[in-house]
Protein backbone atom coordinates (compact mmCIF):
# COMPACT_ATOMS: atom_id res chain seq x y z
CA UNK A 1 0.00 0.00 0.00
CA UNK A 2 2.79 2.40 0.93
CA UNK A 3 4.64 1.70 -2.28
CA UNK A 4 1.50 2.43 -4.31
CA UNK A 5 1.14 5.83 -2.63
CA UNK A 6 4.85 6.54 -2.97
CA UNK A 7 4.76 5.71 -6.66
CA UNK A 8 1.74 7.96 -7.22
CA UNK A 9 3.46 10.80 -5.34
CA UNK A 10 6.74 10.56 -7.22
CA UNK A 11 5.31 10.06 -10.72
CA UNK A 12 2.64 12.72 -10.39
CA UNK A 13 4.96 15.31 -8.89
CA UNK A 14 7.45 14.71 -11.69
CA UNK A 15 4.66 15.01 -14.27
CA UNK A 16 3.27 18.14 -12.67
CA UNK A 17 6.51 20.04 -13.20
CA UNK A 18 7.20 18.68 -16.68
CA UNK A 19 3.82 18.75 -18.38
CA UNK A 20 3.26 21.53 -20.88
CA UNK A 21 -0.41 22.11 -20.19
CA UNK A 22 -1.04 24.08 -17.03
CA UNK A 23 -4.42 22.56 -16.18
CA UNK A 24 -2.92 19.08 -16.26
CA UNK A 25 -0.18 20.28 -13.93
CA UNK A 26 -2.87 21.32 -11.44
CA UNK A 27 -4.59 17.94 -11.71
CA UNK A 28 -1.29 16.10 -11.12
CA UNK A 29 -0.73 18.31 -8.07
CA UNK A 30 -4.16 17.24 -6.83
CA UNK A 31 -3.13 13.57 -7.25
CA UNK A 32 0.03 14.20 -5.21
CA UNK A 33 -1.94 15.81 -2.39
CA UNK A 34 -4.51 13.01 -2.33
CA UNK A 35 -1.79 10.36 -2.15
CA UNK A 36 -0.17 12.29 0.70
CA UNK A 37 -3.39 12.21 2.66
CA UNK A 38 -3.47 8.48 1.97
CA UNK A 39 -0.05 8.23 3.62
CA UNK A 40 -1.40 10.03 6.70
CA UNK A 41 -4.34 7.61 6.87
CA UNK A 42 -1.83 4.76 6.70
CA UNK A 43 0.08 6.24 9.64
CA UNK A 44 -3.16 6.34 11.66
CA UNK A 45 -3.36 10.14 11.84
CA UNK A 46 -6.92 10.61 10.72
CA UNK A 47 -7.21 14.26 11.74
CA UNK A 48 -4.11 15.26 9.82
CA UNK A 49 -5.36 13.37 6.76
CA UNK A 50 -8.73 15.11 6.94
CA UNK A 51 -7.06 18.51 7.20
CA UNK A 52 -4.89 17.64 4.22
CA UNK A 53 -7.93 16.60 2.18
CA UNK A 54 -10.08 19.62 2.98
CA UNK A 55 -7.49 22.39 3.03
CA UNK A 56 -4.96 21.32 0.43
CA UNK A 57 -6.92 19.15 -1.96
CA UNK A 58 -10.16 21.03 -1.47
CA UNK A 59 -9.06 24.59 -0.94
CA UNK A 60 -5.70 25.37 -2.48
CA UNK A 61 -6.14 23.28 -5.64
CA UNK A 62 -9.53 24.87 -6.30
CA UNK A 63 -7.98 28.33 -5.86
CA UNK A 64 -5.17 27.43 -8.25
CA UNK A 65 -7.58 26.05 -10.86
CA UNK A 66 -9.71 29.20 -10.58
CA UNK A 67 -6.74 31.42 -11.18
CA UNK A 68 -5.60 29.26 -14.10
CA UNK A 69 -9.02 29.58 -15.70
CA UNK A 70 -8.99 33.33 -15.14
CA UNK A 71 -5.56 33.90 -16.62
CA UNK A 72 -5.05 31.31 -19.36
CA UNK A 73 -6.68 29.85 -22.40
CA UNK A 74 -7.30 26.14 -21.95
CA UNK A 75 -5.43 25.21 -25.09
CA UNK A 76 -2.37 27.19 -24.07
CA UNK A 77 0.89 25.22 -24.09
CA UNK A 78 4.20 26.29 -22.67
CA UNK A 79 7.24 26.56 -24.82
CA UNK A 80 10.10 24.31 -23.92
CA UNK A 81 12.42 25.87 -21.34
CA UNK A 82 15.84 26.76 -22.62
CA UNK A 83 18.51 24.17 -22.21
CA UNK A 84 20.83 25.87 -19.72
CA UNK A 85 17.99 26.51 -17.30
CA UNK A 86 16.85 22.91 -17.66
CA UNK A 87 20.34 21.57 -16.99
CA UNK A 88 20.78 23.91 -14.01
CA UNK A 89 17.48 22.81 -12.52
CA UNK A 90 18.17 19.11 -12.98
CA UNK A 91 21.70 19.56 -11.64
CA UNK A 92 20.55 21.39 -8.51
CA UNK A 93 17.83 18.81 -7.93
CA UNK A 94 20.05 15.76 -8.34
CA UNK A 95 22.92 17.16 -6.26
CA UNK A 96 20.45 18.00 -3.51
CA UNK A 97 18.82 14.58 -3.63
CA UNK A 98 22.24 12.90 -3.47
CA UNK A 99 23.47 14.91 -0.51
CA UNK A 100 20.25 14.60 1.48
CA UNK A 101 19.92 10.85 0.85
CA UNK A 102 23.54 10.17 1.86
CA UNK A 103 22.98 12.08 5.08
CA UNK A 104 19.66 10.39 5.84
CA UNK A 105 20.82 6.86 5.13
CA UNK A 106 24.02 7.18 7.14
CA UNK A 107 22.21 8.44 10.24
CA UNK A 108 20.59 6.02 12.62
CA UNK A 109 17.34 7.20 14.17
CA UNK A 110 16.49 6.28 17.74
CA UNK A 111 12.86 6.11 18.81
CA UNK A 112 11.65 6.91 22.30
CA UNK A 113 10.47 4.08 24.49
CA UNK A 114 7.67 6.06 26.15
CA UNK A 115 4.16 4.66 25.79
CA UNK A 116 2.23 5.71 22.71
CA UNK A 117 -0.28 8.53 22.96
CA UNK A 118 -3.76 7.85 21.58
CA UNK A 119 -4.42 10.39 18.85
CA UNK A 120 -8.11 11.11 18.88
CA UNK A 121 -9.80 14.46 18.46
CA UNK A 122 -10.13 15.26 22.18
CA UNK A 123 -6.41 14.85 22.85
CA UNK A 124 -5.51 17.02 19.87
CA UNK A 125 -8.02 19.71 20.84
CA UNK A 126 -6.97 19.89 24.48
CA UNK A 127 -3.27 20.04 23.67
CA UNK A 128 -3.78 22.61 20.96
CA UNK A 129 -5.61 25.00 23.27
CA UNK A 130 -3.90 24.38 26.60
CA UNK A 131 -1.51 26.78 28.29
CA UNK A 132 0.16 24.03 30.31
CA UNK A 133 3.32 22.17 29.32
CA UNK A 134 3.08 20.83 25.74
CA UNK A 135 0.32 23.36 25.05
CA UNK A 136 0.17 25.15 21.74
CA UNK A 137 -2.09 28.11 22.37
CA UNK A 138 0.49 30.76 21.44
CA UNK A 139 1.18 29.55 17.88
CA UNK A 140 -2.55 28.93 17.51
CA UNK A 141 -3.33 32.57 18.28
CA UNK A 142 -0.45 33.75 16.11
CA UNK A 143 -1.69 31.79 13.15
CA UNK A 144 -5.21 33.10 13.60
CA UNK A 145 -3.87 36.67 13.46
CA UNK A 146 -1.81 35.73 10.40
CA UNK A 147 -4.86 34.29 8.67
CA UNK A 148 -6.90 37.41 9.41
CA UNK A 149 -4.11 39.64 8.10
CA UNK A 150 -3.70 37.63 4.93
CA UNK A 151 -7.44 37.61 4.31
CA UNK A 152 -7.61 41.39 4.59
CA UNK A 153 -4.49 41.71 2.43
CA UNK A 154 -5.94 39.49 -0.28
CA UNK A 155 -9.16 41.51 -0.37
CA UNK A 156 -7.30 44.82 -0.48
CA UNK A 157 -4.98 43.64 -3.25
CA UNK A 158 -7.67 42.09 -5.41
CA UNK A 159 -10.34 44.77 -5.26
CA UNK A 160 -10.61 47.36 -7.98
CA UNK A 161 -9.78 50.94 -7.18
CA UNK A 162 -12.76 53.21 -7.45
CA UNK A 163 -11.69 56.58 -8.76
CA UNK A 164 -8.60 56.08 -10.86
CA UNK A 165 -7.30 53.28 -13.10
CA UNK A 166 -10.49 52.88 -15.06
CA UNK A 167 -8.61 52.31 -18.30
CA UNK A 168 -8.29 48.59 -17.64
CA UNK B 1 7.99 0.18 12.36
CA UNK B 2 4.49 0.42 10.97
CA UNK B 3 3.23 -2.25 8.56
CA UNK B 4 6.83 -3.37 8.04
CA UNK B 5 7.92 -0.15 6.34
CA UNK B 6 11.09 1.44 7.74
CA UNK B 7 11.33 5.16 8.42
CA UNK B 8 13.92 5.68 5.71
CA UNK B 9 11.50 4.86 2.89
CA UNK B 10 9.19 7.70 3.91
CA UNK B 11 12.18 10.03 4.13
CA UNK B 12 13.40 9.00 0.67
CA UNK B 13 9.98 9.74 -0.84
CA UNK B 14 9.72 13.13 0.82
CA UNK B 15 13.31 14.07 -0.09
CA UNK B 16 12.77 13.27 -3.76
CA UNK B 17 9.51 15.20 -3.72
CA UNK B 18 11.22 18.21 -2.12
CA UNK B 19 13.90 18.38 -4.76
CA UNK B 20 11.40 17.83 -7.58
CA UNK B 21 9.70 20.93 -6.21
CA UNK B 22 12.99 22.87 -6.15
CA UNK B 23 13.75 21.74 -9.70
CA UNK B 24 10.31 22.84 -10.87
CA UNK B 25 10.77 26.19 -9.20
CA UNK B 26 13.95 26.73 -11.20
CA UNK B 27 12.70 25.39 -14.53
CA UNK B 28 9.22 26.88 -14.79
CA UNK B 29 8.74 30.43 -15.94
CA UNK B 30 5.10 30.93 -15.05
CA UNK B 31 3.92 32.37 -11.75
CA UNK B 32 1.15 29.82 -11.14
CA UNK B 33 3.36 26.81 -11.81
CA UNK B 34 6.01 28.27 -9.52
CA UNK B 35 3.34 28.52 -6.84
CA UNK B 36 2.49 24.86 -7.46
CA UNK B 37 6.15 23.91 -7.02
CA UNK B 38 6.14 25.75 -3.69
CA UNK B 39 3.11 23.73 -2.62
CA UNK B 40 5.02 20.53 -3.47
CA UNK B 41 7.93 21.64 -1.27
CA UNK B 42 5.68 22.50 1.69
CA UNK B 43 3.83 19.21 1.32
CA UNK B 44 7.02 17.16 1.45
CA UNK B 45 8.12 18.98 4.60
CA UNK B 46 4.73 18.11 6.10
CA UNK B 47 5.30 14.42 5.38
CA UNK B 48 8.64 14.63 7.17
CA UNK B 49 7.13 16.21 10.28
CA UNK B 50 4.31 13.69 10.53
CA UNK B 51 6.53 10.67 9.92
CA UNK B 52 9.10 11.73 12.51
CA UNK B 53 6.32 12.26 15.01
CA UNK B 54 4.83 8.87 14.31
CA UNK B 55 8.02 6.81 14.27
CA UNK B 56 10.33 8.52 16.76
CA UNK B 57 8.12 10.32 19.29
CA UNK B 58 4.71 8.66 19.35
CA UNK B 59 4.15 9.91 22.92
CA UNK B 60 3.91 13.55 21.80
CA UNK B 61 2.06 15.53 19.16
CA UNK B 62 4.55 18.23 18.11
CA UNK B 63 5.03 17.07 14.54
CA UNK B 64 1.34 16.96 13.92
CA UNK B 65 0.82 20.47 15.28
CA UNK B 66 3.64 21.91 13.24
CA UNK B 67 2.32 20.34 10.07
CA UNK B 68 -1.12 21.77 10.90
CA UNK B 69 0.43 25.23 11.19
CA UNK B 70 2.33 24.72 7.93
CA UNK B 71 -0.92 23.83 6.16
CA UNK B 72 -2.53 26.99 7.53
CA UNK B 73 0.36 29.18 6.43
CA UNK B 74 0.35 27.52 3.00
CA UNK B 75 -3.32 28.36 2.59
CA UNK B 76 -2.73 32.00 3.57
CA UNK B 77 0.26 32.24 1.25
CA UNK B 78 -1.64 30.75 -1.66
CA UNK B 79 -4.54 33.14 -1.26
CA UNK B 80 -2.32 36.24 -1.15
CA UNK B 81 -0.20 34.97 -4.04
CA UNK B 82 -3.23 34.31 -6.21
CA UNK B 83 -4.64 37.75 -5.45
CA UNK B 84 -1.32 39.24 -6.54
CA UNK B 85 -1.19 37.08 -9.68
CA UNK B 86 -4.68 38.06 -10.77
CA UNK B 87 -3.89 41.71 -10.17
CA UNK B 88 -0.69 41.44 -12.22
CA UNK B 89 -2.62 39.73 -14.99
CA UNK B 90 -5.18 42.51 -14.97
CA UNK B 91 -2.47 45.12 -15.44
CA UNK B 92 -0.07 43.36 -17.80
CA UNK B 93 -2.19 40.62 -19.51
CA UNK B 94 0.68 38.21 -18.86
CA UNK B 95 2.08 36.21 -15.97
CA UNK B 96 5.37 34.93 -17.34
CA UNK B 97 8.16 36.04 -15.05
CA UNK B 98 10.31 37.48 -17.80
CA UNK B 99 7.59 39.87 -18.88
CA UNK B 100 6.71 41.05 -15.38
CA UNK B 101 9.65 43.36 -14.92
CA UNK B 102 8.08 46.65 -13.95
CA UNK B 103 7.30 47.64 -10.42
CA UNK B 104 5.43 50.87 -10.96
CA UNK B 105 3.19 52.26 -13.64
Amino acid sequence: MFYLFAGIILICSLLSITTRRILRAAVYLLCVLLATSGLYFMLNYQFMAAVQLTLYAGGIVVLIIFSILLTHHITHRFKHPNITKLLMGIGAGSIGIGLALVTILSHSFKATTNPELPVDMTVIGTQLLSTEKNGYVLPFELISILLLASMIAAIVIAKKEKNKNTEI
Amino acid sequence: MIQGIPLEHFLIVSTIMFFIGVCGFIIRRNLITMLMATELILNSVNINFVVFNRYLYPDQLQGQFFSLFIVGIAAAEASVAIALIINIYRKMQNIEVENVNELKF
